[in-house]
């Protein structure tokens, strides 16, 4: 049986390893290939590299920490941050990525998912959206989560998914950082609309919003930071939870 | 010394970043006649599959790969390199295959969600049971997946290893010296290391 995912997320500005709250407030985590490492020995079933500056200037050393990775770490990895045309995603590949999430590149050019899809394939084009709730309606924003799109979040993950994207990760902007819980509600509703694989994110705080996530949220996988970089909760024994609430998990 | 066949699929590092950890020696190469001098043969693969026959077709790789299997050289196909191994594909078309194993690369039903991304169990079959490559492999241990086609073969001898997705499926073949892996054993943590490991065991 599929086994649902548990995804620590890496935001990573010049070559360390930071976390903040709803966008803000930036604090110092560590080192990426060390954690990166010892995740994926902890039991991790993929990480995610996200290069928060994205800057021309910081590329190199993001590559270079990309490079690591892939030479340490056994399990997936997907990349995000900064990758705007095909050529972009072909130097994060060949660095070793197996995936690479694109987010506001492909609000800007929605022909990106196409071309990346037909020419490295759906499973590695993960499209992340990041969506908040304005007047009872879901909403795409971008830049970050300061510039609202106008466009539907619905709307946007069908087109995703019909150019090609092979997974969507929901980042829910009222609840990134806030430790309440994913939004369940509006996870369910996506995976309803969309046949393609779900990735939830931001909310996490306790064992049990995992649990809610992949019960009530039929999540297929979720991402956190904070909660494992600050061993609020310990990957291990996060497991060991989900396995003991019949969720489908691997182990070891 | 095993040959990594580079045909510009990409991924190949950690191919040989996982044999490097493992202590078995490997060389990547894009020249179809150092595959002669090599132990035994990877053929991995992401993207699809017409474009990866025309690739290998392209830098005179098929005719070699088929002449060292009938040497009896041990090849391993990758997620796509497996599903190369078979006759043909009808991923984006209908598209000719190396012909190694009979049989199609057909698409999952729309009945699960496509492409099968994530961590999914392997079982083995009665007839590979006691197989070297099924060394320290634990029934329903969980390997990393990411595709959304795959090997039908003709013959139920050459099913390795199946998993359910929706409907039982083949996810390795074997056929004497040919082996094919639908997941991905390089990014697989233990249990994929453990395969790799057996499959190096085969080239010597």
């Amino acid at each position: 049986m599929l086994a649902k995912r548990i995804i620590p997320c890496l935001d990573v500005q010049d070559g360390r390893v930071v976390k903040g709250t709803k966008f803000e407030n930036i604090k110092d985590v560590g080192d990426p290939v060390e954690l990166a490492k010892r995740y994926s020995e902890l039991g991790a079933d993929e990480v995610v590299l996200y290069d928060i500056t994205a800057s021309y200037e910081e590329r190199n050393i993001f590559l270079e920490i990309v490079e690591q990775v892939g030479e340490q770490v056994h399990i997936p990895f997907t990349v995000g941050g900064g990758i705007r045309t095909v050529e972009d995603f072909r130097s994060v590949l060949n660095a070793g990525a197996d995936k690479i999430s694109i987010n506001s590149a492909a609000v800007a050019n929605p022909d990106l998912i196409n071309q990346a899809a037909q020419k490295f394939g759906s499973q590695c084009v993960v499209l992340s959206i990041d969506a908040k709730e304005i007047d009872g309606e879901f909403r795409v924003f971008v830049k970050g989560g300061r510039e609202d799109t106008g466009m539907n979040l619905i709307d946007w993950a069908k087109e995703g998914e019909d150019r090609g994207a092979g997974e969507i990760v929901l980042n829910a902007i009222n609840t990134d950082g806030v430790k309440e819980g994913y939004d369940n509600q509006t996870l369910r509703l996506l995976g309803e609309q969309v046949s393609i694989p779900i990735v939830a994110s931001g909310g996490a705080g306790s064992m049990e919003h995992f649990r809610d996530v992949f019960v009530e949220g039929k999540a297929d996988a979720a991402l956190a930071a904070s909660v494992f970089h600050f061993n609020e909760i310990e990957i291990a024994s996060l497991k060991q939870y989900l396995v003991e609430h019949q969720i489908p998990i691997r182990q070891g | 010394m095993i040959a990594i066949i580079d045909y510009g699929a990409g991924n190949l590092k950690s191919v040989r970043h996982a044999l490097k950890e493992l202590e078995i020696e490997a060389f990547i190469t894009t020249n179809p006649e150092e595959l002669e001098d090599a132990s035994g043969i990877i053929l991995p693969g992401v993207g699809a599959f017409g474009e990866a026959i025309e690739q290998l077709e392209h830098m005179g790789f098929i005719e070699v790969i088929k002449d060292q299997v009938d040497r009896g050289k041990p090849l391993l196909g990758i997620c796509l390199g497996m599903q190369l191994l078979f006759d043909k594909s009808f991923e984006y078309g209908k598209h000719k295959g190396l012909g190694l194993i009979p049989g199609d690369i057909v698409r999952f039903e729309s009945s699960v969600k496509v492409p099968h991304i994530g961590w999914n169990q392997l079982e083995v079959t009665e007839t590979y049971i006691d197989d070297l490559i099924n060394e320290n492999i634990m029934p329903l241990d969980y390997v990393y997946f990411v595709h959304s086609y795959f090997a039908n073969p003709h013959d139920q001898q050459d099913i390795l290893f199946q998993t359910e997705y929706g409907q039982t499926f083949p996810s390795a073949v074997k056929r004497d010296h040919v082996i094919g892996m639908q997941f991905h054993p390089e990014k697989s943590g233990r249990v994929g290391k453990q395969l790799l490991l057996n499959f190096g065991e085969m080239t010597k």
